[in-house]
């Protein structure tokens, strides 16, 4: 194994794990601020309890966000020097941004929001939940811009020891692909805590408990979970499809599995890419339909593969191309399911529907197969670049750290990672048992003491 | 100019996550020999629960100003002490998972389980904190493109080529333990009541003791290990104040816990941390990672500093942030101050 392939597992491997917390509690963050104004608005002591019990679901997500994000920001230095000593000037601002704008903010509000109920207002407390959401949106954003400039290298300018610096600050924060990325990658977490908190209330419903709750979270669950279903597709992933169309030619048609330039490209619905052969084996096509996705006319040109230097392909294509379409296909899964659920909770149906529930139950892990194998097609698409068309991922590394060195902390990170998997399964599932309904007085004070 | 700011910039980062971490790693420490029962373990833990994670958060965005205002030294230094580095990390996650989630398991063989994590690894990154200091202070064998890679150990001696731990690298881990868990028990002294803040306040005086005995010894063995490190004092004498500060906020430690004032105590604290740091970065400005191998391989502030678009640019935000920050977070205390009250909804 090269140190190359071991310092890229060791990113990969703790960025995926990481994000499968961050994507909720983002989520989550809004829905939680729906809650708290619904209760702030009615006087409801049913919301508010509602937006306690996601609270407690938030905090945990929360810590294992922050511990599992902490070697992210350490990694670019530990296992990626090369890279860090050259980019440091431009992408090291969003990331100490992120921590000076957003950690602080979020940290703060998230101690009173949970700790400090009792010593502030309603309205505070209300306003303690919108500064949580504004934190951790605002923490998307400084990554979102970071991963930006490296797809999509804007506003700099190479000093004579090969270091980059930014040229212009506001455009680095502006890149086009950041912004796209963003309104995408947002929908995206909007979705998983959509489908979190519809497939909480489908439980409790199909439980036959705390059915109260049970339709709150299906009613604010499912709305969410429509119009971000929606979103996802049009206009946030159609747009940052045709973007990466016309700047990653390469990343596009390793995604579509098009291995030769065609005037009226088809779509392959599914199949696999055959790098021998260059062709998809087995494939399911509609014509002309990615032309006209990218280019909005059935005839236009796609340039394939055969367009582009070898060493320039997309180092893992076949990942590449399932990563995409696992992602595509999962999101027509989720428009679909929100639209027949969305249908009967119009008509008063969905409560009582249980082949429904189910469906909304069994559906909770698939936002975030979709959101992961989302980004792997935007990290895989980049390859064989570290820094689009700049600087080549073999070149990134840190060379004086070993491969025998990196995959000794790869699997010690693997082991940590399965005992708080393992935990956090734990943790979760008993709150969820518990739910939302106050413990009995006499069981807190036992606690107490 | 730019190079002075940023330097003091990212010094006073550090500073401020000593100072604040500081605090919660040392009430970690402390916790798994100072109480002795359930109701006192709570009022600890709430005692640091809403403030310990935007205390780490001076780490993180230390960790970024470092990055994007000193490129080099990022790489240099997080790729050459990879494999402390990753210890930290792992003990920062074990940490921040024991401490927050022991009050989401009502089983008592859970709880003893995270309790006994978070004060072990508590103990650990202390340890690890000052030796990582001390490693700094003394050098690196940086090779000449800049890098270097460090064992955990080799012959526990500071030469040429020596390893993460050495003796004046422990030297340094202890300092940072004995100090950090002195800080702790300051701070259980302000948030705690009754026996628990009594117990408190007496484990400070053979704390002190053992926090003055270790605060000479390393500053005698910092001038062994590197003489150079009092060129910054004799050729600014007035600077020497910082020393004089030390020992000033020594004395003020011990005066105020007597007279029983813990806010003047733990704010002594405060300042020898602020004083023993401070102290440590003039000792090497304007080098900000010396070379075992030859003082023409040292990482100077010149060698490492962006570009001065970045810099100019970054002052800017990064003022405006910290100041937002410090605004946030003098808020949150605020809203926490005064004595933990377990009847007041856990805190």
């Amino acid at each position: 194994m090269t140190a190359e392939l071991i310092h890229r597992l060791h990113f990969a491997f703790t960025i995926t794990f990481h994000y499968l917390f961050p994507q909720l509690t983002m989520g989550l963050a809004l829905l939680i601020v729906v809650l708290k104004s619904v209760a702030l608005k009615t006087g409801s002591e049913q919301w508010d309890r509602a937006a306690r019990f996601w609270g407690r679901i938030f905090a945990i997500n929360f810590v294992f966000g922050v511990v599992t994000g902490i070697p992210m920001e350490f990694e670019f230095g530990t296992n990626w020097a090369r890279f860090a000593r050259l980019s440091g000037g431009v992408i090291g601002q969003p990331l100490a941004m992120e921590g000076v704008f957003s950690f602080f903010l979020e940290s703060a509000f998230l101690g009173l929001f949970l700790y400090g109920e009792k010593r502030i207002s309603k309205l505070m407390h209300w306003f303690s939940a919108v500064m949580v959401f504004v934190g951790s949106w605002v923490s998307g954003f400084f990554i979102i811009v970071t991963d930006a400039w490296m797809q999509h290298p804007v506003a700099y300018d190479r000093l004579p020891n090969g270091q980059f610096e930014v040229l212009s600050f506001w455009q680095l924060l502006l890149n086009p692909w950041a912004l796209l990325q963003y309104a995408h990658n947002m929908t995206g977490a909007v979705i998983t805590g959509s489908f979190v908190m519809a497939a909480v209330g489908a439980f409790y419903l199909l439980e036959g408990r705390l059915d109260e709750y049970g339709r709150v979270f299906l009613k604010v669950g499912v709305i969410a979970g429509l119009v971000a279903s929606i979103l996802i597709i049009f206009p946030t992933g159609d747009l940052h499809g045709k973007y990466v169309a016309r700047n990653q030619p390469a990343a596009m048609a390793g995604m579509e599995g098009l291995f030769k330039t065609e005037n009226g490209a088809g779509m392959v619905l599914i199949g696999q890419p055959n790098e021998d052969t260059g062709q998809i084996d087995n494939p399911i096509v509609v014509n002309d339909a990615l032309s006209f996705l990218i280019y909005g006319t059935t005839k236009a040109e796609v340039k394939g593969l055969d367009q582009i230097p070898h060493d320039q392909w997309p180092t893992a294509l076949p990942l590449l191309f399932y990563a995409y379409h696992i992602m595509a296909g999962l999101g027509t899964w989720f428009a679909l399911l929100m639209i027949v659920s969305a249908f009967l909770l119009w008509r008063e149906r969905l409560y009582t529907a249980r082949w429904a529930l189910w469906a909304l139950l069994l559906s909770f892990p698939l936002p975030y197969i979709a959101n992961t194998a989302g980004w792997m097609t935007a990290e895989l698409g980049r390859q064989p670049w570290l820094i689009y068309g700049l600087m080549r991922t073999s070149e990134g590394y840190s060379n004086t750290v070993s491969a025998s060195n990196g995959l000794f902390t790869l699997l010690g990170f693997m082991g940590l990672y399965l005992l708080l998997g393992i935990l956090f399964t734990v943790l979760i599932y008993r709150e969820i048992s518990n739910g939302p309904e106050p413990k009995l007085p006499a069981v807190e004070a036992i606690q107490a003491d | 100019m730019m190079g002075f700011i940023w330097f003091w910039l990212v010094a006073v980062m550090i500073v401020g996550y000593v100072v604040l971490d500081g605090f919660d790693l040392g009430v970690g420490v402390l916790h798994l020999f100072l109480v002795r029962t359930e109701a006192e373990r709570r009022a600890t833990l709430a005692s640091i629960g809403p403030v310990w994670d935007g205390n780490e958060v001076w780490l993180l965005a230390g960790g970024g100003t470092l990055y994007f205002a000193f490129p080099l030294l990022y790489a240099s230094a997080f790729s050459g002490f990879y494999l402390p580095l990753m210890i930290v990390l792992w003990l920062l996650i074990l940490r921040g998972v024991s401490l927050e989630l022991r009050n989401h398991l009502e089983v008592g063989v859970w709880r003893v389980l995270l309790d006994g994590l978070f004060g072990l690894s508590s103990a650990l990154l202390t340890i690890f904190f000052g030796a990582a200091l001390a490693n700094v202070l003394r050098g690196v064998p940086l090779q000449a493109d800049g890098y270097f890679f460090l064992p955990l150990w080799t012959n526990w001696q500071p030469g040429p080529h020596p390893g993460i731990l050495d003796w004046y690298t422990v030297i340094g881990g202890l300092l940072a333990l004995v100090a950090l868990t002195l800080h702790g028990a300051l701070w259980l002294t302000i948030k705690t009541s009754g026996e628990l803040e009594d117990r408190a306040r007496r484990v400070v005086t053979p704390l002190w003791f053992v926090l003055v005995a270790l605060t000479a010894v390393s500053l005698a063995a910092t001038i062994a290990v590197r003489p150079a490190s009092l060129n910054n004092y004799f050729n600014y004498p007035a600077t020497f104040i910082v020393p004089i500060g030390v020992v000033a906020s020594l004395g003020g430690i011990w005066l105020f816990n007597r007279k029983v004032q813990p806010v003047k105590a733990f704010l002594s604290s405060c300042l020898y941390l602020f004083f023993m740091l401070a102290g440590a970065c003039w000792g090497l400005y304007p080098t900000l990672l010396p070379a075992t191998t030859g003082a023409d391989r040292d990482i100077t502030l010149s060698r490492a500093i962006s570009g001065p678009h970045t810099l100019a640019v970054g002052l800017v935000w990064w003022g405006f942030g910290m100041v937002l920050a410090i605004g946030y977070i003098v808020f949150v205390y605020s809203k926490f101050r005064g004595k933990v009250d377990l009847r007041a909804g856990g805190h």
